[in-house]
């Protein structure tokens, strides 16, 4: 019977913990999304942890309101928007793969109106 | 591409560009952790950027020895994000030790565009009052002026005015000798110091008042601004194409940038147009027919109005780098929609070929970078005599004052342009007016819209001569020519009596001794 239970308890453990984020939109980017610029969002609960691969599909689905295709191109953001997390370059935190942690910031930045 | 270690054989994505990974340490001081990466794999921390960030736009000035200490120089501020940067780097250079500070006097100009991009009153007050937020907290004068303001300009503006050319290398670096040795003397008497602040405080107000500040709140200004603004929409309204709006766009507003500079003193204007935004534009000029003004459209000053020259600091910083300093250092920017916000994808040449390009750059990151460095190698060639006309010096386009480039030489693209117009023109002499835009080379089902009613068959045909290719393109798509601004028509109407008088006294002119040999 414990063995049952601590099998169980193992077994919850897996599953990823609800995962909450700040993430902005700058440059223009915003007004895709009603013109807010900051969204705390916490992202359901699921057995896959985080990537920024499914925050992209996640954020589509959920907080874009038009024009997908100004923001995501395929798998990933379109060219010409800058990816920030916790203030660094995504490139250096691996893009698409990096795992989300709890409280990251992401913020993503249009560069395509100039200035 | 070519990529030496590419396997095209398995592999079904091309290979992206090496990943520089967190552990990694800043290229340049080799302690901190990397916050961004510039160009391919340069990792930076952030007080190694913000260092470099700051060199370079003193070295791009250093370099060029454009500005002279104590010059007037006018910040075009869009609120965008480069022309917001190039602010921020103007504030910074300016509030050093004396000895390495930059020498200019700064003022600032915004342009409100609201009315062109469909904007509500509403909406143009609340982007004015961050704007001004803004512009105060620089502490420089500033200038507020809306495009509506474009219909009282003089035409004096699209005349070329002389312009005293800079002197030796030797004469920049006596002037800024000169000025720190008055600037020490000055520290040392107390007198004068004060007496300039007042100088300054005074111009100040003289530019707060200048009527365009004012022009959405006094109630007398407000009727002439809805009656300007009626006319603005209309003028664009009138133009079919996205394309052609933007280039009018661009070319108004930098009539009135340009007039403001004259009107308030201002010798050199800085604009903020960054590395992949110049990139863009000499793609997109390319193909709008105006690779003849390549070089001044995209050079690091351009002097094609004479007495103001237009400088663009900021062309060596890429977008990316823009966009994070902002973020890193807290740079207030307003965002404001433009012509081609949410639009299609296809919907302008500017919009495909910027498309293109950071496509392009997604996945081959040296592309910005090598068109910029390509568009570097380009100069403006001396004025060359113009052999038709025996004048002196080129002709200029009515709009952009560029050089003209219309010359139809034989076998000259142009002239095959012009014969395949002229073609289409006969075939079909009473041809509805044209649906779309006339494009040289016109199709035979459409007419040419030099087709249409005989008055604006002729007022056309008079005005496009005046203009570069470019220009003429722009125009051919704007259905309704009475609707531009009475200083370009009357400036057109100028010519074309200046010109039709030197042919009917043609004869009696003394020729230059070149063109005619022979006679005597």
């Amino acid at each position: 019977m414990d063995n049952v239970g601590g099998i169980a308890g193992r077994i919850f453990a897996i599953v990823a913990a609800p995962v909450s984020l700040l993430v902005e939109f700058g440059g223009g980017a915003e007004l895709l999304f009603d013109g807010i610029k900051k969204h705390q969002v916490t992202l359901p609960c699921q057995p896959e942890p985080w990537h920024i691969r499914n925050l992209l599909k996640w954020i589509k689905q959920t907080l874009l309101k038009e024009r997908p295709e100004l923001f995501i191109q395929g798998d990933t953001v379109q060219p010409g928007i800058l990816v920030l997390i916790n203030d660094a370059d995504w490139e250096l935190m691996g893009e698409l793969d990096y795992k989300l942690q709890d409280q990251d910031n992401v913020v993503f930045i249009s560069t395509l109106h100039g200035g | 591409m070519c990529q030496a270690q590419e396997e095209y054989g398995g592999c079904d994505q091309p290979q992206r560009r090496p990943r520089v990974s967190c552990a990694q340490k800043c290229m340049k001081c080799k302690e901190a952790s990397p916050v961004l990466v510039i160009r391919v794999g340069d990792a930076f921390c952030k007080a190694c950027f913000r260092e470099y960030f700051v060199h370079k736009f003193r070295a791009m000035l250093g370099k060029n020895r454009a500005i002279y200490p104590g010059e007037k120089v006018l910040l075009a501020l869009s609120g965008g994000p480069a022309s917001s940067s190039m602010l921020r780097q103007v504030q910074e250079g300016l509030s050093r030790e004396i000895a390495k500070k930059l020498r200019f006097i700064p003022g600032i100009i915004y342009v409100d565009e609201g009315a062109v991009c469909g904007q509500s009153l509403a909406e143009r007050e609340e982007t004015l009052l961050q704007m001004e937020t803004i512009l105060q907290a620089s502490g420089f004068p500033y200038h507020l002026a809306h495009l509506e303001e474009v219909f009282d300009l003089p035409s004096s503006i699209l005349q070329r005015a002389p312009h005293s050319p800079a002197g030796p290398e030797n004469s920049y670096k006596e002037a800024v000798e000169g000025f720190i040795c008055q600037q020490r003397r000055e520290e040392g008497g107390s007198p004068s110091l004060p007496e300039r602040r007042i100088q300054e405080k005074l111009a100040e107000l003289s530019m707060r008042e200048a009527p365009g500040t004012e022009g959405l709140a006094a109630p007398g200004a407000r009727l002439l601004g809805a009656v300007r603004t009626e006319q603005l929409v209309q003028l664009f309204g009138s133009v079919k194409t996205l394309t052609a709006k933007e280039e009018l766009l661009q070319t108004l507003r930098n009539h009135l940038i340009l007039h403001t500079a004259r009107a308030q003193g201002y010798s050199k204007v800085m604009m903020g147009d960054s590395c992949t935004r110049l990139a863009v534009k000499l793609l997109t000029n390319l193909s709008l027919g105006r690779g003849a003004s390549l070089a001044v459209d995209t050079g690091f000053s351009d002097d094609r109005h004479g007495d103001v020259v237009v400088v663009r600091p900021m062309r060596e910083y890429s977008a990316k780098e823009i966009a994070f300093y902002n973020h890193l250092f807290g740079v207030p920017t307003v965002f404001t929609p433009a012509l081609d916000t949410k639009a299609l994808e296809k919907a302008s040449i500017h919009r495909v070929i910027e498309r293109f390009l950071f496509g392009l750059q997604a996945e081959f990151p040296s592309t910005v970078s090598t068109v910029y460095r390509t568009g570097e190698k380009l100069s403006t060639a001396p004025g060359d005599a113009d052999p038709a006309t025996g004048a002196a010096e080129p002709q200029h386009c009515l709009l952009c004052l560029c050089a003209l480039d219309t010359n139809v030489e034989d076998g000259s693209a142009l002239q095959a342009i012009l014969v395949s117009e002229q073609l289409s023109q006969q075939r079909l002499p009473a041809a509805s007016p044209a649906g779309r835009g006339c494009c040289p080379g016109a199709e035979e089902q459409r007419g040419c819209c030099m087709n249409t009613t005989a008055p604006g068959a002729d007022a056309r045909a008079d005005f496009l001569p005046l203009l570069c290719y470019g220009c003429r393109l722009t125009i051919k798509d704007t259905t309704c020519l009475e609707s531009l601004p009475l200083y370009v028509r009357s400036e057109a109407e100028r010519r074309k009596c200046r010109a039709a008088m030197k042919l009917e006294i043609q004869e009696f002119l003394l020729e230059d001794e070149a063109v005619n040999p022979g006679e005597s």
